[in-house]
C-alpha cells in the first residue's frame, strides 16, 4: 500500500513538472516570421496588455527557421492562434490551419482586395506590410562619381539610369575609378552563403521570372506554377555578372558571405550599393561606424536588360500574410482578431505599426501622414507615388519549394566560382522547378 | 535486510528515469517509425502512404545515398585518425614529462566547445588559408571534408586520450617491468603487452568516434552547410534538408532517418561484437 501511495506521489510531481511547461492556455500566442521587428512585438504586446489588459505572448523564429519553427510550434497543445503563411506555397503546407477571414473587420479595411491570400471563396491569408527592394545606393559615393572629370560615362545622375547598359556603364566605369572614389568595389559581396542567398536566389530571380509569367499571363493568384522556361535566364545573368565582378568581394570567395556582411560594407562606406529592401535600413543604421547619412540613401530598380524594363519600378509586394488558426478553440480566434483590429486600427496600435514596426502597411486606416519616416520607406512611397512607373509584384511567392531556392543559390555559387556554366545553371532551374511543382 | 530496502524504493529509483526514457525516447521514436510511412505537415495530421517514402529515397535523384558514401567515408577516416592521435598523445602523456597535466588540460578543452561554434571557427581558420589559392572552404566538396577532419579530430583527440590515458595508468607495472626483464624493447612491450590490455579502451574509443562521426551535425552544418551544392552533406544535415526544405517531404526525411538508425545500429553492434573478442584479461 505504501509502496503504491509513494509511486502515485511520484507519478504527481512528475505530472505537474510536465504540465508546468504548458501554463498560457488563455493568452493570445503570435508566431513572427519576422526577426528585425521582433524587439517591437515585444513592446506592442506589453502596450497592448497595458491597454486592454488582454495578455498576449510574441514568439520570433530565428532568421531562416521560421518554417520549421512553425511546423513543431502548431503541433502543440498550446499552438499558435496568430502566425505567418508565407504566400501560396505556405498556403499550400498549412491550409489545415488556416481560418477564414472574409468576414473580418481586418479584411475590410485592406485597400487592395488582390494582395490577400485566398483560395475559392475564402479568404486565408491578410496582407499586414508591404515592403520593396531594388538596388540601394549611398548618393554621396555616387555624386562623386559623377563630379569626376575623367569619367567616361554620359550618364550625370542615378536618376538618369534607365536601362541595363546604362546601369553597367556606370558601374564599371565606377570599378575603373574605385581608388578615386574611395571604395572597395561597387557591389557589397554577393552573400552566396547557403542560407544567406535569398537576395538572389529570391529576390533577383523574380524581375525575370515576373517578365516570364507576364508573357504567359500568370499571377500570384494561380497558387502554383508546374513549368518555367527561363526565358530570360540571360538577362539574369547580365546583373549576377556585374555584382559578382564589381564587388568588394572575389567572386570565388562568396561562399561564406552573410548579408550582415554586405550590409556592414555598405554601411562603412566601403561600397556604393547593394541590393536589398526597406528592411535593411534599421541594418545599416545600426552598425557601429555607420558612414551613410540618412539623406544620402536612395534606390533604383534592379535592370536587367529586358525590354521594356525604362519604366520599371521597384519590387514591391509582401510575402507574409497573417492567419490564424482554425484549429484553435473560438475565444483565442476573436482573441486575435481583436488584436488585430486594435493594432491596425487604434490610434495607439498604428502609431506603434508606423514608428516601432516602421511598416508600410496596405491598410485605409492608415492616413499618408502615417507612414514610417525611414529614407528607404520614403523611397517606396515615392516609387509607388509614381505614375510613370510600373511596380515589379513578389512573383517569387510562386516559386515551388525552398528546396528549389536553395539549389538554385547553391549553383549560383558554383557558377560565380567557375565551377559550373550558366547552361547548367538555367538548365538545373528548369527541371529542379519541374520536380518540385510535383 | 539489504535486498528488501532495495526492493522498497526500486520504483523510486527507477520510475524517474524510465519516464524520461518513455517521453523523450521511446515515445517519440515510435512514432518516428510510424510516420516514415505517413505524409504530414505536423504529426497529428499524418496521412498514411505504405512504402512510397522509402522508395523516393533509394532513387537517383535524392541527396540521401550520395551523403551516406561521404559519411562513410568520412567516418572511416576520422575514427583511424582520432584514435590513431589520441593514443600517440596518451603515450607521450603518461611518460612523465613536464607540464603533462597542462597539456592534458589544453588538449581536452576543444572537446567542450559546441560544435557550432567550432565549426565557425575553424571556418575562418581554413578561409583564412585557402584564402592564398584565391578561394575558400565551398569551393569543392574536398575542402569540406577534410575541413570536416579536422574540425572532428581537433574536437575529439582530447576526449579520446583522456580514456587512453586512464587505460595506460591501470596497466599494472609488474607487466612492464617483467617484460623488460625478459629482455623486451619499447616497441614489443607496446604491441605485446600494453596494447592487448587497452582493448577495453579501444573498444569505447572507437564506439564513440564511430558513432559520432557518423551523426555528426552540428559541425558540418556550421562549417560547410553541405557546400558546394549538397556535395558535402553528411547523412543528417541531408535528413534536416529534406524535413524542412519542401513541404510535404517530412515523410521522406522521417525514412531517412529510419534507415540511418538501421545502418548505425547494425554497424555500432558488430562494432563491439569485434573489439569484445579481442579482449583480455591481464
Amino acid at each position: 500500500m505504501k509502496r503504491w501511495l509513494s509511486f502515485a506521489v511520484l507519478l504527481a510531481a512528475l505530472v505537474l513538472t510536465v504540465s508546468a511547461c504548458g501554463k498560457n492556455k488563455d493568452t493570445l500566442y503570435f508566431l513572427n516570421f519576422k526577426p528585425e521587428s521582433a524587439e517591437a512585438f515585444n513592446k506592442i504586446a506589453t502596450v497592448y496588455e497595458k491597454e486592454t489588459g488582454k495578455k498576449m505572448r510574441v514568439v520570433t523564429a530565428a532568421s531562416g527557421t521560421y518554417e520549421q519553427t512553425l511546423k513543431s510550434e502548431i503541433g502543440k497543445s498550446d499552438a499558435p492562434t496568430l502566425f505567418i503563411v508565407n504566400g501560396p506555397v505556405g498556403y499550400a503546407s498549412w491550409k489545415d490551419y488556416c481560418l477564414d477571414l472574409k468576414d473580418s473587420e481586418l479584411y475590410g479595411h485592406l485597400t487592395d482586395k488582390g494582395l490577400a491570400l485566398t483560395s475559392g471563396d475564402g479568404v486565408y491569408g491578410i496582407p499586414y506590410v508591404v515592403e520593396g527592394y531594388g538596388i540601394i545606393y549611398n548618393k554621396a559615393i555616387t555624386d562623386r562619381y559623377f563630379a569626376l572629370q575623367n569619367r567616361s560615362t554620359s550618364v550625370g545622375s542615378m536618376e538618369e539610369i534607365r536601362s541595363f547598359e546604362q546601369l553597367k556603364a556606370v558601374v564599371e566605369d565606377m570599378t575603373a575609378h574605385k581608388k578615386e572614389l574611395g571604395i572597395e568595389g561597387v557591389f557589397a559581396s554577393t552573400s552566396l552563403k547557403s542560407g544567406e542567398d535569398w537576395r538572389w536566389q529570391t529576390h533577383l530571380a523574380n524581375v525575370p521570372m515576373y517578365y516570364e509569367f507576364e508573357q504567359d499571363g500568370i499571377s500570384v493568384a494561380d497558387g502554383s506554377v508546374p513549368e518555367v522556361s527561363f526565358r530570360y535566364s540571360d538577362q539574369y545573368r547580365n546583373i549576377f555578372d556585374l555584382y559578382i565582378n564589381n564587388s568588394v568581394t572575389d567572386p570565388k570567395l562568396l561562399g561564406t558571405k552573410q548579408v550582415a556582411d554586405s550590409m556592414a560594407e555598405f554601411a562603412l562606406g566601403k561600397c556604393a550599393m547593394v541590393q536589398n529592401g526597406n528592411w535593411a535600413w534599421s541594418q545599416i543604421a545600426g552598425i557601429d561606424g555607420n558612414t551613410v547619412a540618412e539623406e544620402n540613401i536612395r534606390m533604383i530598380p534592379i535592370y536587367t536588360g529586358i525590354e521594356g524594363e525604362e519604366n520599371q519600378g521597384l519590387c514591391i509586394g509582401t510575402e507574409n500574410y497573417l492567419a490564424v488558426n482554425k484549429r484553435a478553440s473560438a475565444e483565442k480566434q476573436q482573441a486575435a482578431l481583436d488584436f488585430l483590429n486594435w493594432l491596425f486600427t487604434s490610434e495607439t496600435g498604428k502609431e506603434l505599426v508606423t514608428d516601432e514596426l516602421e511598416f508600410i502597411t496596405p491598410f485605409d486606416t492608415f492616413e499618408a501622414d502615417e507612414q514610417p519616416n525611414d529614407p528607404l520607406a520614403a523611397q517606396i512611397a515615392a516609387y509607388l507615388a509614381d505614375d510613370t512607373r510600373t511596380s515589379v509584384p513578389w512573383v517569387f511567392q510562386l516559386f515551388p519549394s525552398q528546396n528549389f531556392k536553395n539549389d538554385f543559390g547553391a549553383n549560383l555559387l558554383k557558377y560565380a566560382q567557375g565551377n559550373l556554366s550558366w547552361e547548367q545553371v538555367k538548365s538545373e532551374f528548369i527541371s529542379k522547378w519541374k520536380s518540385e511543382a510535383q | 535486510m539489504n535486498s528488501r530496502i532495495l526492493k522498497k524504493y526500486f520504483p523510486f529509483f527507477v520510475m524517474p528515469i524510465s519516464v524520461c526514457y518513455l517521453l523523450a525516447f521511446l515515445i517519440p521514436f515510435l512514432m518516428g517509425i510510424y510516420l516514415s510511412f505517413t505524409e504530414f505537415t505536423t504529426v497529428s495530421n499524418a496521412r498514411f502512404v505504405g512504402l512510397s517514402n522509402y522508395a523516393a529515397l533509394f532513387s537517383a535523384d535524392d541527396n540521401f545515398l550520395h551523403a551516406l558514401g561521404f559519411t562513410v567515408l568520412f567516418t572511416l577516416v576520422s575514427v583511424l585518425t582520432i584514435n590513431f592521435f589520441a593514443f600517440l598523445f596518451a603515450l607521450i602523456l603518461t611518460e612523465g614529462i613536464r607540464g603533462t597535466n597542462l597539456f592534458r588540460t589544453v588538449l581536452f578543452v576543444p572537446n567542450l566547445i559546441g560544435g557550432i561554434i567550432l565549426g565557425y571557427i575553424w571556418q575562418l581558420i581554413i578561409n583564412g588559408i585557402l584564402i592564398r589559392q584565391g578561394v575558400d572552404i565551398t569551393f569543392s566538396a574536398t575542402y569540406g571534408f577534410w575541413g570536416l577532419v579536422v574540425v572532428m579530430n581537433w574536437q575529439m583527440i582530447g576526449y579520446m586520450m583522456i580514456i587512453y590515458i586512464a587505460g595506460l595508468t591501470s596497466v599494472p607495472v609488474e607487466l612492464r617491468e617483467a617484460a623488460s626483464i625478459d629482455g623486451a624493447g619499447y616497441f614489443t612491450t607496446l604491441r605485446h603487452v600494453i596494447m592487448p590490455l587497452l582493448v577495453p579502451s579501444f573498444t569505447i574509443c572507437s564506439f564513440l568516434t564511430l558513432t559520432n562521426s557518423f551523426k555528426l551535425f552540428d559541425q558540418n552544418f556550421a562549417l560547410t552547410g553541405g557546400a558546394p551544392g549538397r556535395e558535402s552533406a553528411m547523412v543528417a544535415l541531408d535528413i534536416f534538408d529534406t524535413f524542412y526544405g519542401r513541404a510535404g517531404s517530412e515523410g521522406l526525411g522521417q525514412a531517412k532517418a529510419v534507415v540511418f538508425f538501421l545502418i548505425l545500429a547494425v554497424v555500432a553492434l558488430v562494432q563491439i561484437r569485434l573489439t569484445k573478442r579481442l579482449e583480455v584479461a591481464p
